[in-house]
Order: C-alpha cells, then structure tokens, then sequence
C-alpha cells in the first residue's frame, strides 16, 4: 500500500508548484527593481554616445565633485579601519562594565536615519550649535564645507569594520596572542605577524563597504553640505543638482559612475567572501587527513 | 630552577579563585596541580606564568622575584590547553617563532635558527610536517608542535595546561610517556595542570590538590594515595566506599549495617573510607562487620572486574550511594556473581574521618586476613 507512495516520496516543501512560483517572483522582482534600473543608467549614460558622456564627466563641476568625493572617502576609510580595528580590540580582548552596551551601541548609526544624523550634526557643530558657536568665535567653520562632510561620512560608515572583526576576534579568542607574548614577543610584533593576518581578510570586507557607503552616502551629507556647486558638492549631491536643472544627461552621467563603483565592489565584496570561503574549505578539509 | 609561590590572593569580581596560596615546586621535577575545575589551579598555573596577575603575593623563580617582571621576560615555556598555534604560520615557522622574537643582540643567525628548528622537527617526531599548517594535523601532531615552539628558547620552566585534555584516550597515554621523557631528559622545573588523577599520579613527581582556591595537599603520588589528610583528597583520588554512621563502643553502624573498630575510642558520628581494593566479597558477613550489599552491576573491562553494589538496608554516601570493589578476574570466573545477588563486604584495611576532623585514622582488621577467602555461591 505504502509502497506505492515511496517511488514519489518528496520532501517537506519541494512541491514544484510553489518552487517555480517562488523562483518566478524572485526573477520578476531582481529585474524590475534592481537590473533594470542598473542598466537605465547606463542605457541613459550612453544614449547621446560616448563623447557627450566624456563631455560630461569632464565637466568643471562633475571633476570637482569627483574630486571632493574621492577626498572624503579617502580620509574616511583610513580613520575608520583604525577607529574600527582599535574597537573591536577593545571590546573583543577586554573584560569592562558596559562592554556589551558599547557594542550595541556601535549600531547606532546603522539605526538612526542619515538624514537625522546630519541634521543633530548641524544642530551641534553649526553655526549656532553648541560646539559651533564657540568654534566660531575662532573662525573654524565645520559645518556648510568639507569637514562637515567628514564628520557625518565618518558616523555613517563607523560600524563597518568594526561588526566585520568583532565576531571574528571573538571567535578566535586571544590565546594565540598570549602565546606570542609568552615567546617573548613585542606588542608590535604580536599585531603584525599574528593578529592581522588572522584578521586580514575581514578586514578588507569591512573596507570595501565602508568605501562604497562613504562614496555614495547622500542624506547626511545632503543637509550638512549646504549644496555649494564646485566646493561642497559630493557626486551624489551632484546628481541630484543636474536632476534638478533639468541637464539628464549629465545627471545620468555622474550616475553611471557611482553605479560603475557600486558594481565594482559588489565584484570586490564576492571576491572577498570567496577568498574566505576558500581558505575555511581547505582547512576544513584539510583536518581530516 | 625552583619556584616559590608564596601567599598569593586572586579574586574575579566577588569569586575568590586563589586564597592565600604558598608553594615550594622543587627545582628539576614534574609537579601537578590537580584540582575539579573551578579549583584554581589555572589561575595559579596562568599567574606563575605572569599571564594573570594577583592581587597580592610574591612568585619568585629560585628566590629572584618576578612578580613585577613581565610575561615576555619571564623565558618560561608555556603549552596551552587548546594549543594556541599560529594558524597562519607552518609548523616550522611556529616552532622559530620564540627565536625569531628575540632582540636582534640575542637573535642567532638565521641558519642557526633553522637548525633548531629541525632539531626540535626531529624530537617530536614531525620533520614531514615542516611546511604544514596547523589546521592540516590531528590533536596529538598539534600538541607535539606546541611542546616543541614552547621549549624552542631553552626555558628552564615548562608550564603546560591541561596538555592532554582534548586528546583521545591512546593519543593521551603515548603522549603522556612521551613527556615524561622530555622532561628527565631537558630537566625543566615542569608543573601541569590536570583534573585526571590517574594522569596526576602516574606522571608526577609531586602531585599539588587544591580545592576551592586552596592547596589542599602536596605530597608524591604514592604517599598521597596512600595517606589522604582530608575528606576530599581522598574523594577526589580515585574511588571510595563510604559508611557513614554513628560510633557507639568500638562499632559503627547505620540501619542494619556495621563494623567493629579496634581500638578506636571515639564516640560520635564518623565515616569510614574504603578504597575498592580494601575490601573483598563473601556470600556471608565476617565477624567484624555486617555490610549487605546487592550487586547493580559487573564490568568486565580493564586488568580488574569491576562491581557496582548498592547498600541493602542502609544508605552508602553521596548521591547514587553506590559502593565499588574490584575482584581479579580469576575470582570473577570461579564464583560468576551477577546482577541481583545478595553479598557482603568485608573491609580488611580502612580510614576513619570523626567528626570535624580532618585527618583520618587507620583501621585494620588483622585477624581478617588470615580468614580463608569465602567463595560466593548464589
């Protein structure tokens, strides 16, 4: 009786059925939300052919933007892989009350609307905030030029590294590192031949997402910025100023740059990973022999 | 080089891991420090290591204090529990790593380093091995490696924590005998930790029993199973068959069970410790003692047989109340008892705790040994 079934016995959820159903809505949603605006850019980039792209890009404004873009993000990056490294060290091989809200609290940013953000920026370091009217008083403006930018890339993109490294490190604990020390290692030494290459590919991953979210990041910058065409005006911001002046082509040109860069570090990002991978297969595999 | 840990205090928070702890660990032997977990005697081990430090207290190493000196200038081997090998580093490159990190006036030459290296390759067995990494060898070949990168500087002392703990069962044995040898052979002052008494006893030179953040004894392995000063020691090392019950007039009894005590005066609630080996079986109570048990179960593993009995009309102590006694297994052919069968055990030598004291006295019964051995017959 039973025997019958046995040849067509499927498992829990396999019904084909709900299987193409679900892949067909998955298919339809990545391609109407996400490959074919991806490619509109570049289709709308290119529509008036290369040349008036190049004309574009070469624009007084457009280098400028670029130029800001690629300033910001390259003192981003940096302070916060140090800013990260040293947190997740921090929390990760120290035992202190409020260690765990610490961590918790390194998501704050993630939480908090960018657009928020900026604006509790302005409140504290513009002209008449807190901070900023007493560094007024000493001709430091922050707020409405490039530090300001800075300072709210810097919030926005800071939990980054540090939520790449902090489950790895604590993982694998500290005893490699005590072990060095007992054989008589400096601190120096112990950092850079034993904890970061331990750390090293994680760290990476954690760079490449802090780079694509500090080149791209448009609310808190929007409202800390102040829009100044050709001094503070990022390439996102950029985008939106053309949007605005009714130039599409120039708007869709910038785009295609920053979807260029986004493309990029999705490629960089599944390198990464792949990377990782990899090296956990082959030590696991490696274990048996 | 001795070492002497003298009155050390450690606390975590309002957990007392160390109280007052004070050592001699002679110089040139194999010292354990054994001890359940929660004892201490990582801490201990750690804080002599100057991976931790204590609160108060001195750790001299042959009378210089290093209580101020950092871990890194201690030059002490230390093997740690889960290996602690530098994952990204062959096996040869951990091994150099304590060479490779000496100041450049001490550093020898890299031929010389590499020299060492495979002297150490050749030691512990693994000269093929040089170019792996860690992830690519079993326990035992880790744990190899981490002995040979500890004592790659030539330390005089050898910490090792619970160096055999997560290794299977034959790995451990040969791995055990292995150190040994290392060790008569190199002469380290050597102190490991441990919570396996038989690899307390059978390793050591000194065994060290601490307890709840207190040495409870320090003695040879022979002598500290032979003579236990306290309740613990001897419910911690190896097996034991307790009566506990009242003295009444050289007898002590609980329920329907009972056994003389010659020449004990004391009155009062006491409790008798046997080891499985001080006590036979016999289908019959002896003169001297009336102790029924009914056999639970027989294992016949191991160079002894093993049986389990449970107390029949009175109460063994701690919570299955199970007594144990081990019978050769030519007794265990001749007189096949089993599951179910009513026996009695009859003590021929055995410790008395009285009261609160700590030391116990020694009972035995003489004139029980010369009684021919009773065969059990269902």
């Amino acid at each position: 009786m039973h025997s019958s079934h046995s040849s067509r016995h499927r498992r829990v959820g396999d019904g084909p059925v709900i299987k193409w159903l679900l892949t067909g809505i998955a298919l339809a949603v990545t391609v109407c939300l996400l490959i074919m605006p991806l490619l509109v850019i570049f289709v709308e980039a290119l529509g008036a052919g290369w040349s008036t792209l190049a004309d574009n890009l070469l624009d007084q404004y457009t280098l400028h933007a670029i130029g800001l873009t690629l300033f910001v993000a390259a003192l981003t990056v940096p302070l916060n892989l140090i800013f990260g490294t040293a947190l997740a060290w921090l929390v990760t091989r120290f035992r202190f009350p409020g260690r765990k809200l610490l961590i918790t609290l390194i998501d704050i940013p993630f939480a908090v609307s960018p657009v928020v953000a900026g604006l509790l920026y302005l409140l504290l370091y513009g002209r008449n905030g807190w901070v900023g009217s007493w560094l007024a008083d000493y001709d430091v403006q922050l707020m409405f030029s490039w530090p300001g930018i800075v300072m709210v890339t810097i919030f926005v993109t800071c939990p980054f590294v540090a939520r790449e490294l902090i489950p790895l490190m604590q993982q694998q604990g500290s005893e490699e590192e005590e072990a060095g020390v007992v054989l008589g290692a400096s601190g120096w030494r112990i950092f850079r031949t034993i904890t970061l290459p331990n750390i090293k590919w994680a760290l990476i991953y954690g760079v490449v997402l802090t780079n694509a979210r500090a080149v791209g990041e448009f609310g808190a910058v929007s409202v800390v910025s102040g829009n100044i065409r050709g001094q503070t005006n990022t390439l996102p911001l950029h985008v939106e100023l053309l949007y605005q002046d009714y130039n599409i082509v120039g708007a869709f040109a910038s785009a295609s740059l920053l979807a260029g860069i986004a493309v990029f570090t999705l490629a960089a990002k599944g390198f990464v990973e792949w990377r990782q991978a990899r090296i956990l297969n082959r030590q696991q595999s490696e274990e048996t022999i | 080089m001795s070492i002497t840990v003298d009155g050390i205090n450690k606390r975590f928070g309002k957990y007392q891991a160390l109280n007052n702890v004070s050592l001699d660990i002679p110089e040139g032997k194999l010292t354990a420090l054994l001890g359940p977990s929660g004892s201490g005697k990582t801490t201990l081990l750690r804080i002599i290591a100057g991976l931790e430090s204590s609160d108060s207290g001195r750790i001299s190493f042959s009378g210089k204090d290093v209580t101020g000196l950092h871990v890194r200038d201690r030059n002490i081997g230390f093997v740690f529990q889960h290996y602690a090998l530098f994952r990204h580093m062959t096996v040869a490159q951990n091994i150099a790593f304590g060479l490779d990190s000496l100041p450049r006036n001490k550093r020898p030459p890299k031929a010389e380093i590499q020299a060492r290296v495979s002297e150490l390759l050749d030691m512990i067995q693994l000269p093929h091995l040089a170019q792996r990494y860690p992830a690519q060898l079993s326990g035992g070949q880790k744990q190899r490696v981490a002995l040979a990168r500890a004592i790659a500087t030539r330390p005089k002392i050898l910490l090792l924590d619970e160096p055999f703990g997560a290794l299977d069962a034959k790995v451990r044995k040969d791995l055990r005998r292995w150190l040994r040898n290392l060790h008569d052979e190199f002469h380290f002052t050597s102190i490991f930790v441990t919570h396996d008494q038989e690899e307390a006893l059978e390793l050591s030179d000194q065994v060290v029993v601490m307890s709840q953040g207190n040495v409870e004894q320090v003695n040879e392995p022979i002598e500290l199973y032979a003579r236990p000063d306290s309740r613990f020691v001897f419910d911690f090392l190896g097996q034991v068959n307790v009566l506990s019950g009242e003295v009444n007039h050289g007898s002590l009894s609980q329920g329907n069970a009972w056994v003389t005590l010659p020449g004990i005066q004391h009155q009062g609630s006491s409790q008798l410790y046997l080891r499985p080996h001080e006590v036979r079986l016999a289908t019959v109570p002896a003169e001297h003692a009336n102790l029924p048990l009914r056999i639970e179960a027989v294992s016949l593993i191991g160079s002894e047989v093993r049986v389990e009995l449970r107390p029949e009309g009175w109460a063994g102590e701690g919570s299955d109340s199970i007594w144990e006694v081990g019978i050769s297994h030519a007794e265990f052919n001749n007189q096949r008892p089993a599951r179910g069968d009513l026996c009695y055990a009859v003590p021929e030598v055995g410790h008395l705790f009285t009261g609160k004291d700590t030391q116990p006295a020694t009972v035995s019964w003489a004139e029980a040994e010369s009684l021919p051995r009773v065969r059990l017959i269902n």
